[in-house]
């Protein structure tokens, strides 16, 4: 049939989360609210040796005097801290060496979701650590990974079994009294992830976590934190998906990566939580703070593909501090109904011959608002530090927004900084000349899209590339037609 | 093939076609000539079912069936293509991508499983060949920064990909050079058969000396006022249009 964009915005507004539904697992929730009583019973109840205590103590009260941050491009009722649990976890708690010990219904969540642990783990060689509700339930391929000295397992285990590790680099680049959010992770993180590469090693397979959110009213506090030694390599991938719920649910991880000197980080993140009804209602708040330091020729690159949430506010930064360290930065925000992203990054160049990229699509439809936030900064010893920056937005229909807002501060006049930006509508030409060639709407949309997105979805591993596509399909136009 | 009856059809109730009949068989090749404003670009879309025209009356037959009500893809899937007058860009989408897309679409419209990879390159060095195109340029965005004359070599590309029963040719002249113009009309002629039909919509009679219309129309205000061998199109040539309103409005 004919496709206007009036047809379109209604079906788009028709289009439900396709993955609502909720697991029902008893669990292990502390009493809503946040005090030091109840950082302390997060620590003891993971058994944390007291300098993490101490750490998560010192976090809160420094919270406690910072105010929640207004700038973004964002609307929202602020969440009510006191009203969180925070902390929920699985009630089974022995670990599971083969994946039939496995609650079976916990499985079951995962078919529904799609990601067949067994058969990523027998096609894909992907090394999965499941997060579900705040604790690992399951970590496959750990001998494998052992066998070249690398550490990929929760980050509660890390504290017991790694405590030099966790010690040395824990809020050494997103420090605990960062902002607001990074302060209230740091005095509650329930659980995440540890991934450690000795010394000249490259990882030989993808690195994968998936997180879930699946408490009544429990807000997740991720923490994730990889250290990649000199000369080592690592390719993370982190995906998530939540079930529907009412409520707003919190979500404030933080991601800290350091890659010493000539080491390379590549971290790719598929993001599909629960972005709201189609009248706004419900959906998670997504305020997430992810740094990765570069020493000496290091390289990190960002890769993320962001759907869902009702509210994000989120800026994988790279701190270039080595010389001849490189950033890279590679986004698609899509945003439907009443989405509202504000996200981008931060390239700080430190370092001599400092090199950051930052190519980043934005997609709205429905009412919603998708913001690019960027920040370029030069510092004065930072000689030849070049940047490039390409913003492009796609518009459909006539009732959303994006917005660009690139920041530049440069204190080195050698440096090159180019910006470029633009803005694009899908157009009924576009649609009306696929459909002659015999693709429906739907599918004109998926290509016009990919097509569109297509320098980000080609830096995604292989597999996850699929499954991305997927996912920006299922988002913009899953009940066309 | 194509039977048009009485078709009347407006854009933001406005009538543009009143009361086209056309009748095309397998085999043949029509040309619809007129001048600017005539209906020409009109009667394409509306074949093909772009729904910014609304018809109000009358009747689209292809191959037996009413074709009114079928969405665009399902007409692309029964054989129907259009090469636009101006193909549109798509960035980020290969011209190699676009075409497994479309053929697929098309395949599994008709209950058949995907073209195999080896078939559909086979078939991509086959048609790219005929139509003397680089294969570099497959791997480009689909018309994104194609010159006039790319664009219209692809358009019949993608003709010759397709296979269609019935194509239409839609000012595909316009923008070509005298090479490009061979080349594109060799790929047509080459790819003529006595199972299809093509119907050529020009301005000009230039693109007629190399594909040779079988009979000719002319569409004038929304009407085919005359119709001929391809003598005519010669005679139109000469004189332009204005004798045939005269003769028409006596």
């Amino acid at each position: 049939m004919a496709y206007t964009e009036e047809e379109l915005k209604k079906e788009l507004e028709t289009k439900e989360y396709e993955y609502g539904f909720y697991t029902d697992i008893e669990s292990d929730t502390l009493p809503v609210g946040l005090n030091e009583e109840i950082v302390r019973a997060i620590s003891k109840k993971k058994n944390e040796p007291e300098w993490m205590t101490d750490w998560r103590l010192e976090a809160y009260r420094a919270w406690t005097e910072m105010q929640e941050p207004e700038w973004a491009n964002v609307k929202y009722k602020k969440p009510d801290f006191q009203s969180i649990s925070y902390y929920s976890a699985p009630k089974k708690k022995p670990k599971y060496e083969s994946l039939d010990d496995v609650d079976p219904e916990l499985l079951d969540t995962f078919k529904k979701l799609g990601i067949s642990i067994d058969e990523q783990k027998k096609l894909a060689g992907v090394a999965v650590d499941v997060v579900m509700d705040s604790v690992s339930v399951a970590t496959t391929f750990k001998k494998t990974l052992a066998e070249k000295g690398i550490i990929f397992c929760s980050i509660s285990e890390a504290i017991k079994e790694y405590p030099e590790l966790v010690k040395k680099y824990i809020g050494t680049v997103v420090p605990k009294k960062d902002n607001f959010y990074a302060a209230l992770n740091s005095a509650v993180f329930s659980d995440g992830s540890f991934c450690y590469i000795p010394k000249g090693v490259r990882c030989p397979m993808e690195l994968s976590t998936y997180f879930r959110i699946n408490q009544a009213g429990t807000g997740q506090f991720e923490r994730t934190l990889v250290v990649a030694e000199e000369g080592s390599y690592v390719s993370y991938l982190e995906g998530c998906t939540a079930p529907m719920r009412d409520e707003n649910q919190l979500h404030a991880a933080v991601v800290e990566l350091i890659a010493l000197d000539n080491a390379e980080i590549k971290y790719s993140t598929v993001q599909n939580w629960f972005p709201g009804d189609k009248n706004g209602k419900g959906g998670v708040f997504n305020f997430v703070t992810k740094r990765g330091l570069c020493e000496k020729n290091a390289k990190i690159s960002w890769t993320q593909v962001e759907t869902g949430s009702a509210v994000t506010w989120k800026y994988p930064s790279c701190v270039l501090k080595g010389d001849n360290s490189v950033g890279e930065f590679y986004s698609i925000a899509v945003t439907n109904n009443f989405q509202q992203a504000d996200t981008g990054t931060k390239m700080i160049h430190l370092g001599k011959n400092t090199k950051s990229t930052i190519i980043s699509k934005g997609i709205s439809a429905g009412k919603s608002q998708n913001s690019y936030r960027g920040l370029v900064q030069v510092q004065g010893r930072a000689e030849n530090a070049r940047n490039f920056s390409q913003c492009d937005s796609l518009l459909m229909g006539n009732e959303c927004g994006a917005h660009t807002f690139p920041y530049i501060e440069t204190k080195n006049k050698t440096a090159q900084i180019e910006h470029e930006a633009t803005t694009s509508k899908i157009g009924e030409d576009q649609i009306f000349y696929c459909n002659q060639r015999g693709i429906d709407t739907e599918k004109a949309i998926a290509l016009i899209v990919n097509g569109f997105s297509k320098e980000v979805l080609n830096k995604l591993p292989m597999e996850f590339a699929v499954e991305a596509q997927k996912l920006l399909e299922i988002s913009l136009e899953g009940s066309v037609g | 093939m194509l039977k048009i009856e009485n078709l009347h059809a407006s854009v933001e109730d406005k009538e543009i076609l009143r009361g086209i009949n056309l009748e095309v068989k397998p085999g043949e090749v029509h040309a619809i000539m007129g001048p600017n404003g005539s209906g020409k670009s009109t009667l394409s879309s509306v074949i093909a079912g772009n729904e910014d025209f609304e018809i109000t009356k009358g009747s689209i037959k292809f191959l037996g069936e009413d074709i009114d009500a079928l969405a665009p893809e399902e007409r692309a899937h029964k054989g129907i293509f259009l090469s636009f007058q101006y193909p549109v860009e798509i960035p980020g989408v290969s011209v190699t991508n676009f075409m497994k897309t479309a053929i697929n679409e098309s395949r599994r419209a008709q209950g058949l499983e995907d073209m195999p990879a080896n078939e559909m390159l086979r078939k991509i060095r086959e048609k790219s060949e005929l139509l003397e195109i680089d294969r570099k340029f497959l791997s480009r965005s689909l018309n994104q920064g194609f010159s006039g004359g790319e664009k219209k070599r692809n358009e019949i590309f993608q003709m010759a990909m397709l296979e269609p029963k019935l194509a239409i040719l839609d000012e595909t002249d316009s923008g070509l050079d005298i090479d490009a113009l061979r080349i594109v009309s060799n790929g047509v002629n080459r790819l003529k058969s006595k199972d299809n039909a093509v119907v050529v919509i020009t301005h000009y009679q230039r693109l007629l000396e190399y594909i040779v219309p079988d009979f000719v129309h002319v569409l004038l205000n929304g009407r085919i006022v005359k119709s001929g061998g391809k003598e005519l199109a010669l005679e139109l040539e000469e004189k332009g249009y204005d004798w045939i309103k005269q003769e028409v409005a006596v």
